[in-house]
Parts: C-alpha cells; structure tokens; sequence
C-alpha cells in the first residue's frame, strides 16, 4: 500500500538533511568514535531514502538492499571500535588530532 | 533464482574455502601458520585455475546479479595470482616482526574474495557488497602490528576515510536507485539509453556521489590524503597488497559501472560536462602525486604519492572508454593493461622495500639506499627494474601501458591530457630514476645487514618476468582483451 498523504519530496529531504549532518559532523568532531557515529547517521541517512524509493516504486530491491547496508554497518562497527581500541591501548587518547606520527 | 554453478564456481570455490572450511579448520588447529598459510595459497590457486579455465564461460548468474566470463574472470585471476604472490611475501615478512598470525592470511583472502565480487558485480548491492568486503579486511590488515603506534595510525585514517567514502558510495547508488528505478546494471543502461529516467536531476547527482566514493578508493585527487599516511604506516606486506590489487579491483568496479552508467559513452551533453570535470581530476591527480612524490624521504611515502598519480594515469583510460572503431585504442583495455602491469612492477617494489625493511623500522628512508648495489646486488637489480617500469622506459610493462592510455585519450581529442602526463611522467622520472642513481652510484653509510628473501623470492621472480614478458609482449594480453 502506497503511502499516499507524505509526498515522497519530504523523505528524500529529510534524508538529504541527515546525511548532510552527518558529513558535518565527521567534518568538525575530533573524537574518533563521534566521527563514527557522525557515519552511522550517514549510512542511515541513506537507509531512509532507499526505502522510500523503494515504497513509492513498487521495488523490492531498495529495501533488500537497506539490510545489506546494516549488515555492513555492524562489521564495521565491530572493526572499528576494535581499532579505537587498539588506539587508546598505544597513545591513552581517542582524539584524531592527536594521531599525527605521520605528516608530509 | 537461476544460478550457473559451473559458471560461478570460482566465486563458490573461494566463499566454501573462506566461509565453510577456514573456519572450521582455524577453530580446530592452533598456532599452526603454516598449514592455514599452506591452504590459503592453495585456495587461492584452485579459484585462479578455475577462472582461466572458465573463462569463456560467459553469462550471468545469481538471478542475474553476478556476470560470468572475459573481464570478470580475467580480474578473478588476476587477484587470485596477486593474492598468492602477498601471501608468498607476507610469511617471511611477518617472520622477521615476529607477529606472524594466522588470521593474517584469512583477511588477505576474505579481500581477494570481495575484489573477485567486485568485478563480477552486475548489480549495484554486489558491488557494495565487494567494495565493503575488500576495504574492512583492509581495515584490520592495515592496522595488523597493533602494538605499533604508526600501523594503528594508518588503521584508524584508513577506517574513518574509508567509511566516510562509503556513505557517499551508497548515497549515490540510492540515488541513482531512485533516479532509473533499479538497482541492475543492464536496467540502469536501457532506462538512461532510452531516456524514461524517473528523476533526471537525482540520478546526475547519484553518479557524481558515486564517482567521488570510487575516487576514495582509488586514491584520486581530492580524496587521495589517506593514501600516503595509509601506505606508509601500514605493514610493508599489506601495503603491497592493497596499493596494487586494491587498485586493480577498483578500477575493474570504475570500468563495469561507467558502462552501466554511460551506456552511449560520452555523447550526451551532461556527460560532457562529467568528461571535462574527470580530465581536470586525472591531471591533477597525476601532477600532484608526481610533484609530491619528488620531496619525500621514505620510501613507501615515495612510492604511495607515485600510486596516486598512477590512479590519475588510469583515469585517462575511463575518459577515453571503449574504441570506437575496431583497429582505434580502446581506453578501458588500456586500463586493465595498465592494471596488471602496474601490480607487478609496484608489488615488485614495494616486496622489495619490504625485504630490505629492518625489524626496528628503519632502513626506510632513500637515503639508506646508498650503494645498495654492492651489498645487496641482486634486489638492487631487481629494484632497478621495477622504477624504470614504474617510470615508463621501454622495454618494461609499463612503458606500454602508458602509451596505451596516452594514445587512447589523443584519439578522443584529449591532447592536452596527454601532455599533461607526459610532463608529469617526466617529473616522476626524476625520482625512480634517482632511487636508481642512488643505488649504484653512491656509497653506503653503514656497512648493511642481512636481508634474506625467502618465499618472498618467488614474489619477486614472477613481478620481474611479468614486467619484462608483458613489456615484450603486450599483444598476448590485449588478443585477450579483444576476445572479451
């Protein structure tokens, strides 16, 4: 059943304003683990506009395709935190300004 | 579903090895390296035999998700002989750190097995599906020595860029969903050649989204800053691997989508505009690496900025596209030329450097380099091989495979594109071929150490014959090309 009385304009723009909060935060967060979160909000962002494709085309395909994108997201939160981890065990810090042993 | 069993069984081959028996045999057999090692190479070898065998097997499967045959099959042993050459590398490598686990080799097969997916992918949620699966075993691989602060560094960058791309990878393919109404790539092409895209404006700013999330991956400018950090801090081993194959495997998801995407080649007025604006992103990408490249001091920092111009080389080639007649130079063979001469002569180099690293880190820097010719004669030779392939110097692989991509972006009118690589070319000269001067015509420091190869010798064997044998005889590949 199509959604009918939410145009589909309202989805894709609540997701456009999600994914673009999330690349500000990556963009301006120095903690590691926000930055990741800041992703998380990106991927979801995404999640939200496929199924409204998918809703108002009639597809399955895009909703087949969120629980890719969630599955992906969980691997790699679980490399990701294990990363952040081995981090804090060398360097006592999860801030990426202070990730700096190499420079050009 | 209809599935091709025959036809996909080197995907099926590497996902039982990986998924069903790798488990159970490292849940069963501990600390033992050699026998999970021994298995990976094999494994490697029977999906690589099963490609070339199928090769001709052409079709599709998984309900019409995965293609068969030709260039998928051609990537599939590509990266099933780069992986065992990685592998073969990697053993004495992690030996000398003393951090030889057997986790190792499984990662670096898990990413074999996404970049295979990669290019058999005919459906955007299996290039997604590639793409994540190469790129987090990269993750982990990059970050391997954990007790290292600059290995964890490379990780952490790598993680938090790569996953950044990724949202903008996924945003464009949802995008480019809801512009064609389908996620297939043979779908995509009818509706943008027949012209009932539902959304024109959504489905233009899908596949600029995604073209910038591809561009993370092969390291193209703007989006090239990992690459230098990543590579260097990285174990020189996993470098290896994932700046040559890794770039191979993204280049071979560039061509298919750029087909799906573009299905009448650069004809249209919008694509026009999206030609110019990937000239200017390959000559800057190929100026920029090669400018930088000239001041650095460590090796692997060197040898990262000149893989990022490369990308910028190759980039040429998907600005060229498929011939347009059929003696004229087609761009995207140009590029999977380039693809397989460029892993061997980087992962040549960079076993090389890898050798000759010591256990503390050092005898990374060129200046080590001095006089390397007397002590270690024969890696010097080697070394030699691999910067005047890197730079392009007849006869070596790389010579031709820059001339293919030059020539084919002269004939679609792109002379000044051409130029510019040529200039740059000459830049990156500067810096391959002072390695070189370095090694022979200065003198040591210090009075050197042992390097032993061991396996890694076999590495190195089969990167100097594939860049001399390729560079001799370029027309073997591209009759394969052309039988695609």
């Amino acid at each position: 059943m199509l959604p009918t009385t939410i145009p589909l304009d309202w989805y894709l723009i609540l997701s456009a304003v999600l994914f673009v909060t999330g690349v500000v935060g990556v963009l301006t967060r120095r903690n590691a683990i926000i930055i990741f979160m800041s992703i998380e909000l990106m991927l979801n962002a995404v999640n939200l506009s496929l199924v409204a494709f998918s809703a108002y085309s009639g597809d399955i395909g895009g909703q087949m395709f969120v629980f890719f994108i969630m599955s992906v997201a969980a691997a790699e939160a679980a490399v990701g935190l294990a990363i952040v981890l081995s981090l804090f065990r060398n360097k006592q810090t999860i801030y990426v300004d202070d990730v700096n042993v190499m420079k050009w | 579903m209809q599935i091709d069993y025959i036809g996909s069984l080197p995907l099926i081959v590497i996902w039982l090895a990986l998924g069903a028996i790798g488990i159970v045999i490292q849940a069963f057999v501990r600390d033992n390296t050699r026998l999970v090692f021994g298995y990976y190479v094999a494994t490697l070898g029977l999906t690589g035999l099963a490609a070339i065998v199928l090769s001709g097997h052409k079709g599709a499967s998984f309900g019409g998700m995965i293609t068969l045959g030709g260039y998928a099959n051609y990537f599939d042993a590509l990266f099933c002989g780069a992986g065992i050459m990685a592998l073969l590398a990697a053993r004495p490598y992690l030996q000398k750190e003393e951090s030889e686990v057997d986790e190792f080799y499984t990662m670096l097969v898990s990413s074999v097995a996404g970049m295979m997916l990669m290019a058999h992918a005919s459906n955007l949620v299996v290039l997604f599906v590639g793409i994540e699966l190469m790129s987090i075993s990269f993750y982990v691989m990059a970050g391997f020595f954990r007790t290292s602060t600059k290995s964890v560094e490379a990780a952490l960058k790598y993680f938090l860029l790569g996953c950044f791309a990724t949202g903008f990878l996924v945003y464009g393919m949802s995008l480019i969903y809801g512009g064609t109404g389908s996620l297939a790539y043979g779908d995509i092409a009818r509706t943008v050649v027949t012209q009932q895209l539902t959304y024109p404006t959504l489905f233009v700013v899908g596949t600029t989204l995604l073209v910038i999330g591809l561009s993370f991956k092969i390291a193209a400018f703007p989006f090239h800053q990992w690459a230098p950090d990543v590579y260097e801090g990285a174990p020189t081993a996993v470098t290896a691997f994932m700046s040559t194959a890794g770039k191979a495997a993204a280049f071979s998801a560039f061509v298919a989508v750029f087909v799906a995407l573009l299905p009448a080649g650069w004809t249209s007025e919008i694509a026009q505009n999206q030609q110019i604006v990937i000239a200017v992103i390959a000559a800057a990408t190929m100026l920029l690496g090669n400018i930088t490249a000239v001041v650095q001091s460590n090796v692997k920092r060197m040898l990262a900025y000149s893989s990022v111009a490369h990308a910028g080389y190759m980039l040429m080639g998907i600005l060229a596209g498929p011939s347009l007649g059929t003696d004229g130079m087609n761009g995207h063979h140009a590029i999977v030329f380039y693809a397989t001469s460029y892993l061997f002569m980087q992962m040549g180099a960079f076993v090389v450097v890898g050798i000759l690293e010591r256990r503390d880190g050092g005898f990374l820097n060129i200046d080590d380099y001095a006089g390397l010719h007397h002590r270690h004669p024969v890696l010097a030779a080697l070394m030699a091989v691999f910067m005047f392939s890197l730079a392009g110097i007849p006869p070596f692989a790389g010579f031709f495979g820059k001339y293919m991509l030059f020539a084919a972006a002269i004939e679609r009118g792109f002379t000044w594109l051409a130029i510019v690589g040529v200039v740059s070319s000459v830049i990156s000269a500067w810096f391959y071929l002072g390695l070189i001067v370095k090694m022979y015509f200065q003198d040591a420091k210090d009075s050197g150490h042992e390097a032993p190869a061991g396996l890694a010798g076999f590495t190195l064997a089969v990167s100097v014959v594939g860049v001399v044998f390729f560079g001799l005889f370029p027309q073997l590949l591209i009759n394969i090309f052309r039988s695609w």
